[in-house]
């Protein structure tokens, strides 16, 4: 579905972010995949190259950072200038009560939550735009949708997703190129294992389909919107949450 | 062709303008063509033709042809 097609992937190196990587290049598309972990993805891009005969390149830099952001998209322009799918995953998830939140949080979190989809968006739009194509996919959360409670400023950052992705669409409509967002709900990934049985029992009951998602019901969506099966869809948030309830 | 006449042709092109019109004091906004979409269309142009990618702050300053030429030197195009 992507065959030679170029694919970036930010926060690559686990959970959401390497199911998507690994879906993509399964499909055929050469990856660029992020991570800020020098080293961290080494690893999984021989493999993958080996596994699916295509290219992929780890390149490693802190989306926060405008200045590292630049440089990555220096060294991505040297590997294709035919960048044709964005996926914004790196993300943090911090949970504090209003009255407990340190102002470096709210920077950190929405650093790379939020800013950092914007930074990274600024470059590969530039360089979708000389093709005229191209797919960007934003990751927000049910959250970012509903709100909850100890997270006002993870939901904030993944609200801001939703703006941005939306406003993104409008502006870059005319190129040809798609802005989505996917929006998870519970999903099994490392943030959950540090959950108490509890909570974790409480949050799988508010699923209406009941049973946690998998990062990969959260990268099929991605592959969905990244192909051309979703042409023609553009400034979509589209929950992949088995119908949770918050 | 040497380097003044061909980004003169980028923007000629994707402004969808004379070349004739295309000299150094040819300003952003100063006609209906180059405005804020067709900018971001001129500079995808710009790095396509030069194979480089401009900053973003190089972007936001390139409010001239004459202007353009002076960010392209940074990038070691020379004029």
């Amino acid at each position: 579905m992507l065959s030679g097609k170029y694919a970036l992937v930010t926060g690559a190196n686990r959970g959401i972010g390497r199911a998507i990587v690994e879906t993509f290049a399964q499909n055929g598309a050469n990856i660029i995949a992020n991570s800020r972990t020098e080293g961290s993805l080494d690893d999984l891009c021989s493999e993958l190259a080996g596994k699916y005969d295509v290219q992929t390149v780890p390149v490693y830099f802190d989306v926060s950072q405008p200045d590292q952001v630049k440089q990555a998209f220096q060294k991505i322009i040297k590997i294709t200038k035919e960048l044709d799918i964005a996926v914004n995953n790196a993300g943090v998830l911090v949970d504090n009560l209003l009255g407990m939140i340190r102002a470096d949080t709210i920077q950190e979190v929405f650093g790379i939550n939020a800013f950092g989809a914007i930074y990274v968006m600024q470059y590969a739009a530039r360089l979708m735009t000389r093709n005229k194509r191209g797919s960007i996919i934003n990751l927000s959360s049910i959250v970012g949708v509903c709100g909850n409670e100890g997270q006002v400023v993870y939901s904030g950052s993944k609200a801001a997703i939703i703006g941005i992705t939306r406003s993104a669409a409008k502006e870059l409509a005319p190129f040809n190129i798609r802005v989505n967002a996917i929006a998870p709900g519970f999903i099994d990934t490392d943030m959950v294992k540090t959950l108490p049985e509890d909570i974790y029992k409480e949050r799988v009951g508010s699923i209406k389909m009941n049973r946690i998602g998998t990062p990969q019901d959260v990268a099929n969506c991605a592959l969905f919107l990244a192909s051309d099966l979703s042409e023609y869809v553009t400034g979509q948030i589209i929950g992949v949450d088995g119908g949770m309830l918050i | 062709m040497d380097n003044t006449e061909k980004l003169r042709g980028i923007f000629a092109k994707a402004l969808e303008i004379d070349k004739a019109i295309v000299v150094d004091s040819l300003e952003y906004n100063s006609i209906f063509q180059w405005d804020s979409v067709a900018h971001m269309s001129l500079v995808a142009a710009i790095d396509d033709g030069f194979d480089i990618m401009m900053e973003t702050d190089d972007v936001i300053d390139m409010s001239s042809f004459g202007k353009a030429k002076e960010i392209l030197r940074k990038y070691d195009v020379e004029f």
